[in-house]
């Protein structure tokens, strides 16, 4: 009987492991920067390059900042939820436009509507780098001390604003008791 | 049949032109630096592309990340303060040889576990099987056999 016993048992702690892997995304790759101070950029403003934008300028409140650009048809997917998301006011959207092109970035929240406070231009990546952004869109979260606290990776849903974003925004505006 | 091995020949020159393409060349003045660039975009995994290296990767960020190494072995940093960089960033998942830790023990021992696990039964199992009472051949059958080979 125990013969038989133990590669039953070996069998189906590989189908264990398997049943795992096959529902883990490798595409999410964890994000190191999750509790430790949000990576510093300086960039300038998309339809106005005079004025410049640093996460510095953000301390004091929870914000959100979120990657996105033109070609990037994920984007389009969820800027509708983003829409909702920034009417609901819980926290400010800073948008992140990641190697993207002006007039088709200006154009693009002319007619599809503007989520965002302010954007800022990453026109060759380097700042995206610091920030360890590897495809967009991505969305991250930031505490009112400048600590990033959530990162999202992929277009957002309702269901995932609601079941993962908004519950850390109202953690974080309670703990710093905004 | 000749005209298909043909145009598939013709297929993959045309398509080993175009992963070349992608590949820009990088001035070094020091050999030495070359060579230290050459292994870091080898080691260094592509996140886009994930099974890819940057030195193979043709994604827009695989182009962005080539420049940074470049420039940082440029003005002369060493290969850690590179793959620092890089670790801080995106994580050890961009390291194609993980560094053994506590979390990594089971990816770097696992393997040997599993070879002296099988070692083992191979010994137990071979061990059960030499006995006699277990179909093994007793000294009279020998005797008996080599009498009518014999005969």
């Amino acid at each position: 009987m125990i013969r038989f016993a133990i590669p039953v048992a070996l069998f189906a702690v590989l189908v264990g492991f398997l049943f795992v892997g096959l529902n883990l995304d490798p595409r999410e790759v964890p994000s190191p920067f999750i509790g430790k101070p949000a990576p510093a950029f300086d960039l300038p403003l998309l339809g106005d390059n005079e004025k410049r934008l640093t996460p510095e300028d953000m301390k004091g409140q929870v914000w959100l900042m979120n990657v996105w650009a033109t070609w990037c048809p994920g984007c389009r997917q969820e800027h509708d939820t983003l829409l909702r998301l920034d009417q609901r006011n819980l926290a400010p959207i800073v948008g992140f436009d990641y190697k993207d092109e002006s007039d088709k970035a200006l154009s693009w929240l002319q007619t599809l509507g503007n989520p965002y406070q302010v954007v800022v231009e990453d026109v060759d990546g380097r700042a995206a780098i610091d920030w360890g952004v590897y495809g967009a869109p991505e969305t991250f979260i930031i505490d009112a001390e400048g600590i990033v606290q959530y990162k999202h990776i992929g277009p957002l849903t309702d269901a995932s604003v609601a079941n993962d974003l908004v519950p850390v925004i109202e953690r974080l505006k309670a703990e710093a008791s905004l | 049949m000749k005209k298909i091995v043909g145009s598939l020949t013709l297929c993959l020159c045309l398509l080993t032109g175009l992963v070349m393409a992608g590949i820009e060349a990088k001035p070094f003045d020091d050999p030495a630096k070359e060579s230290l660039y050459r292994q870091l975009v080898a080691d260094l995994r592509c996140l886009v592309c994930q099974n890819q290296n940057l030195a193979d990767s043709n994604a827009e960020l695989a182009v962005d990340l080539r420049r940074q190494v470049h420039e940082m072995v440029t003005r002369g940093d060493t290969g850690d303060q590179v793959t620092d960089y890089m670790v801080q960033r995106y994580g050890e998942f961009v390291l194609y040889s993980p560094p053994m830790n506590a979390r990594t023990a089971l990816l770097w021992l696992g393997p040997i576990v599993a070879l002296l696990f099988g070692l083992f039964v191979a010994w137990r199992v071979a061990g059960s099987r030499r006995g006699p009472e277990q179909g093994g051949v007793s000294e009279a059958d020998v005797a008996r056999a080599r009498d009518l080979l014999n005969k």
